[in-house]
């Protein structure tokens, strides 16, 4: 295989030297079936496990399927349901306050923290990886037991709210606070944007910084003029990230909710509500019905994101070729 | 001098933000060698009488499976899911960064459309596959996907690696007669080494991480790796064995956290290039 390949490279290789001949000519088939081999594994996966199931889904989502029965059409109807459905509303809604606190308070306490340490006092590579280190075990079950625990009644959080005279009486089992809790266990991994914050701010000149102090702009001055728009970049691709994940939070909030949301379906995220329906209830067509949605949820909000995005994020002139 | 004490004073503000950043790890550790009934009511971190009895009970097992089981299929798993994708990634990146061929571009576009596809709306059709394949309760759902390169993050990062290494290497290679293997094995390989440690280090950590495709695939307690286990253990336990519970948390994170201190410069380098979310 090998010396097939070989042969039209040298060509090609004699004809540019030679200036002769169309280059295109001189390797006709480039390097077509060493392509497909090496992305062999890719190329199944992407049929067997994405594009082929992604096509079923959808003819899933207009059926009636119990995994066990064949599918029976049932046209639109999975849809309709959901708008009638209290839970499905009720997941819409926690999904949704989760998503409008999580991120920005996410990403406000990463670009605190990244700011803090862009300095140059020293030690900035061990805090770095120090508050990085939550974001590899935040979504683990692990930690959910963790935080669950420190938030009950009477436990750590609990006790020292008292000390201040505040009772919830612990969050976790408090309708009002659980998802504040989850919120919180979202902000506890601030470390991933942070990184990426970091990388940002080291690429904006400092000499903007002291031209703006010469001119007498103060601290918020320059955060609102030079910071922001040099760093937009990097906001908007932790936002879309950040964004895209919260969507799809789960294994914290089961840990801490289990399948219904508890307490009361204050953790009754979309994605615990389509296992639940799924592999719960076997409503296979409707959980497929919710997947779709939730796919166009998603995509409706990235949409939104990348129209906005245009208004505010700055993409400097001279750093333009490094994209 | 003024100069000194701002240092001094940033220093203290930082350290004091880290304690509170990992007050939850630190409390955790110590609540492992309380008895269960002091964990919760009292804001005192250090146990007063430190025991071992909770590790003890971890180690009885849970519905009579050995806690050592659960951290073998965990690391089965994990290893496994490292040697698939590392090696299937490299694969795919290579002949997406090197070589050419027909409908590449689309291929590459379709690839990052998968970046951002919510991977719920696949999970039920491919359970229907695997129950149909008769593979559901084995390992071969939660694996196929990773000797498919299925994860878009990886294919992306090693391409972005192999870019930027120089194309005389293996134009030059490829005079002496070398074919598009001994090029992809001898020097891109080798010259990636970076990015294929990040991806490795990250495919551990996730997939030891992993509840929500055991939580689906998984019903025998004796294929469960260790989240599932954990969840088990709250079953089980109806949550009241706190120390127990606190003491098999603290085991099942002590590997990442291990991970994470040999490798963090590889972790936090791989985030800050590429977006990884960790």
């Amino acid at each position: 295989m090998s010396r097939a390949t070989i042969a039209p490279d040298r060509r090609a290789e004699v004809a540019t030297d030679g200036g002769t001949g169309p280059r295109k000519r001189a390797r006709p088939s480039g390097d077509g079936l060493a392509g497909y081999l090496f992305l062999s594994p890719w190329i199944i996966g992407i049929v067997l496990l994405t594009l082929g199931p992604m096509v079923t889904s959808l003819y899933l989502s207009f059926t009636d399927y119990d995994l066990f029965n064949t599918p029976t059409w049932i046209g639109l109807e999975n849809y309709q349901r959901m708008f009638s459905d209290a839970r499905w509303l009720r997941s819409v809604e926690v999904t949704a306050i989760y998503v409008a606190l999580a991120v920005p308070i996410k990403l406000a306490a990463a670009l605190a923290v990244a700011m803090l340490l862009n300095s140059k006092r020293g030690g900035q590579g061990f805090y770095r990886a120090a508050f990085y280190g939550p974001s590899l075990i935040g979504g683990s079950v692990g930690v959910a037991i963790v935080w669950k625990m420190m938030f009950s009644d009477d436990s750590v959080v609990d006790q020292l709210l008292l000390r201040f005279g505040i009772d919830t009486g612990g969050w976790a089992g408090n309708p009002d606070f659980s998802l504040m809790m989850l919120v919180l266990l979202a902000t506890w991994q601030l470390g991933a944007p942070m990184v990426i914050f970091l990388a940002g701010l080291k690429q904006v000149p400092r000499e903007l910084y002291e031209a703006a102090e010469v001119d007498g702009a103060g601290r918020g001055r320059r955060f609102w003029s030079i910071t922001l728009p040099m760093i937009s970049p990097v906001l908007f691709f932790n936002l879309l990230l950040e964004t895209i994940n919260a969507f799809q939070v789960f294994t914290s909030a089961y840990v801490v909710g289990g399948p219904n949301g508890q307490p009361a379906g204050s953790t009754l995220f979309y994605t615990i509500y389509l296992f639940d329906r799924g592999f719960g209830d076997y409503r296979m067509g409707y959980a497929s019905a919710m997947a779709w949605m939730l796919l166009l949820g998603v995509g409706l909000v990235t949409v939104f994101l990348f129209r906005t995005a245009r208004g505010w994020v700055f993409y400097s002139g001279d750093s333009g070729d490094k994209r | 001098m003024r100069q000194s004490l701002t240092r001094v004073l940033w220093h203290v503000g930082v350290l004091a933000l880290l304690a509170v950043v990992l007050y939850p790890i630190v409390w955790v550790a110590a609540a492992t060698f309380k008895p269960s009934e002091t964990i919760i009511g009292s804001l005192q971190l250090l146990p007063t009488a430190p025991t071992l009895a909770n590790y003890q009970r971890v180690f009885e097992g849970v519905v009579g499976v050995g806690v050592g089981r659960f951290f073998w299929n965990s690391a089965v798993l994990a290893v496994l899911s490292v040697v698939g994708t590392v090696a299937s990634s490299a694969l795919a990146a290579y002949a997406f960064a090197r070589l050419r061929f027909r409908g590449r571009t689309v291929l590459f576009g379709i690839m990052i459309a998968t970046l951002l596809l919510p991977f719920h709306v696949l999970i039920i059709p491919q359970y229907v596959v695997f129950q149909n394949l008769d593979l559901v309760d084995t390992y071969v759902p939660l694996l196929a996907g990773k000797f498919l390169a299925s994860e878009a993050f990886f294919v992306f990062l090693i391409v972005q690696f192999i870019r930027q290494l120089p194309r005389e290497l293996d134009e030059s290679a490829k005079l002496d007669g070398a074919g598009h293997w001994t090029v992809f094995w001898h020097i891109i390989v080798p010259l990636c080494r970076p990015a294929l440690i990040t991806t490795a280090i990250f495919t551990f950590i996730w997939s030891w991480n992993d509840f929500f495709g055991p939580l689906i695939y998984l019903s025998t307690p004796d294929k469960y790796p260790l989240p599932l286990a954990l969840q088990l253990f709250i079953d089980e336990s109806t949550g009241s064995d706190f120390g127990a519970l606190m003491a098999m948390s603290m085991l099942a994170l002590v590997p990442v956290i291990l991970f994470f201190l040999f490798f963090q410069r590889f972790l936090v380098e791989g985030v800050s290039t590429s977006g990884l979310k960790g």
